[in-house]
């Protein structure tokens, strides 16, 4: 084989080699490595270098080193004249014994001559200083040719493609990151916003302060126990915090009328589920749904609900959820002409309406979440804190809950739709 | 990729015998390179580096073999470069590899 041809196929392959390692390998460091191994190999240079150039820093940091000995120095800062100086060059391979003008040269000259570097190609991709290789003195002694050259420039620019690849991985990943907190703090903010929003809404009505919120809990403990995930939980707390929006628009004397609304009063106090849901539709939620339970959160099973007479399975399934835990809430608490119901015949009552206003495994996830609080198994006392300790041990609960559960079989000819 | 392989060596007086195997080709072959600079810190006079179980040596061996090289020179001590195929000699004569070190059957 003619000397030349064998030495071109060693170059070439190690070129290919190249191409392939920057194009397949994950692991950064070892993809410069090699790289270097290779681009040094191929022309059987002594040693050399890659460096990446931050353009923030103005610094270069070696990432791959050989031949250069403990005392060469791993980074170095470059001038902004240096960086426009490479730039306007393009990759074209630098001279150290002609590049003394270079701001570059000047300071780390004697290193660069100690350790004999004699070429630098700057690694420009995109218009972008990206790095620099540091090539000493060819094994044969002898002279870089044009051939060597171009060799040199070839695999350069695979080097720097792989840095600049790499730099914008970094840079995506740190993106995904500032999204991520702006997503979290969005949330937050939002979370805030609702329960400002469930507490102005509670305002307006005096006997029924805290009922949003405890509203947005007791959905919230149904969704858990219903097995959903984190978000849609959250989804189901908020639509219970803003169920009643509307009543901001209702008239604050018949939202507190001491006795039972007339019929005029009532047709007002029936529009706010009308009227939260216009409020709420405009807002964007994170979680979809919300104006829809505030619409429908006064819709019964079988059909003898407002605003609509919807059945069954043309509720939301949202919107069963928070007229649950609103209708429990109602029972539960002081109202102007009603005192609450004791625990006992609230239990009874869900049940006997389990299929006509409530769904069944709605109705079975609540008492699920009251036994398991009831029993110790949920530690968290959710129930014992919205209710108060002396309403929720009242005698026989835990066998009433019990015997309730047993004559359920928590399924319904319901459309699951909540979940989405 | 099997890191763990046995650098075979060999130790004859004030020579080292250091078996470059397949392994130089690869990324991995540095521990080789370790192993040889290790022998050269340890005072031999002369390393050689035997290829009979080297078929080709790629870009990443010579890169290797130019550290050893280094090392070698920076301490005074003789290479030589043993049982090389015809097809490796070439490529080493014509880097220029053979002008650092010796050449032995
Ligand atoms: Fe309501």
């Amino acid at each position: 084989m003619p000397d030349n041809q064998q030495k071109l196929i060693h170059t070439f392959s190690a070129l290919a080699d190249l191409g392939q390692e920057v194009a397949h390998k994950n692991n950064f460091q070892e993809m410069i490595s090699t790289s270097l191994h290779l681009l040094l190999g191929s022309l059987a240079i002594m040693r050399g270098g890659v460096a990446r150039y931050s353009r923030f820093g103005h610094e270069l940091n070696f990432l791959a080193v050989r031949g250069l000995g403990d005392d060469f120095p791993l980074s170095a800062s470059l001038e902004i004249s240096d960086e426009k100086e490479f730039l306007n060059a393009g990759m074209t391979d630098i001279e150290v014994s002609q590049a003394k003008m270079l701001a570059f040269f000047q300071r780390y000259q004697k290193v660069l001559e100690r350790k004999k570097i004699e070429i630098i190609m700057p690694l420009i991709i995109r218009d972008e200083l990206v790095g620099l290789v540091f090539l000493g003195e060819k094994a044969s002694g002898e002279p870089f040719t044009d051939l060597d050259r171009d060799i040199v420039r070839a695999m350069a620019r695979h080097i720097g493609v792989g840095i600049h690849q790499r730099n914008l991985m970094v840079e995506l990943e740190r993106r995904a990151d500032e999204n991520r907190r702006l997503y979290d703090d969005m949330r937050l903010t939002y979370r805030d916003t609702v329960k400002a929003f469930a507490t102005a809404i509670d305002c307006k009505d005096k006997y029924t302060e805290g009922h949003s919120v405890r509203v947005g809990k007791y959905s919230e403990i149904i969704a858990e126990e219903l097995g959903w995930g984190e978000e849609e939980v959250e989804g189901v707390a908020v639509a219970g915090y803003l169920h009643d929006v509307g009543k901001l628009t209702v008239e604050r004397n018949i939202i507190n009328a001491p006795y039972r609304i007339n019929a005029k009063e009532s047709a007002e106090l029936n529009k706010h589920p009308g009227v939260g849901y216009e409020i709420l539709l405009p807002i964007h939620h994170p979680y979809t749904d919300v104006p829809l339970a505030a619409k429908y959160h006064h819709e019964r099973l079988d059909g003898r609900g407002y605003p609509d007479g919807l059945s069954d399975s043309e509720i939301p399934y949202i919107a069963k959820i928070v007229n649950l835990a609103d209708s429990f809430d109602a029972m539960t608490t002081d109202r102007p002409y009603k005192r609450r119901r004791p625990a006992n015949e609230v239990i009874e009552d869900l049940k006997r309406n389990s299929g006509k206003q409530f769904a069944p495994e709605i109705v079975t996830a609540f008492y699920n979440g009251m036994l398991t609080e009831l029993t110790g198994k949920d530690k968290r006392k959710r129930f014992r804190r919205l209710l108060g300790r002396e309403y929720m041990e009242s005698e026989g609960i835990v066998p009433l809950l019990k015997q309730a559960l047993n004559g359920m079989d928590g399924t319904s000819s319901l459309t699951f739709i909540g979940a989405g | 990729m099997n890191t763990n392989f046995e650098i075979p060596v060999r130790n004859e007086g004030e020579t080292s015998i250091v078996f470059a195997s397949d392994y130089l080709n690869k990324i991995s072959g540095e521990k080789i390179e370790r192993e040889c600079k290790r022998q050269i810190e340890t005072g031999c006079k002369t390393l050689v580096v035997n290829f009979k179980d080297t078929e080709i040596v790629n870009s990443i061996g010579v890169s290797i073999l130019l550290g050893v090289i280094d090392a070698a020179a920076n301490a005074g001590t003789q290479i030589v470069f043993s049982e090389v195929s015809e097809e490796t000699n070439q490529l080493f004569e014509m880097l220029g590899l053979t002008n650092h070190v010796k050449m032995a059957a």
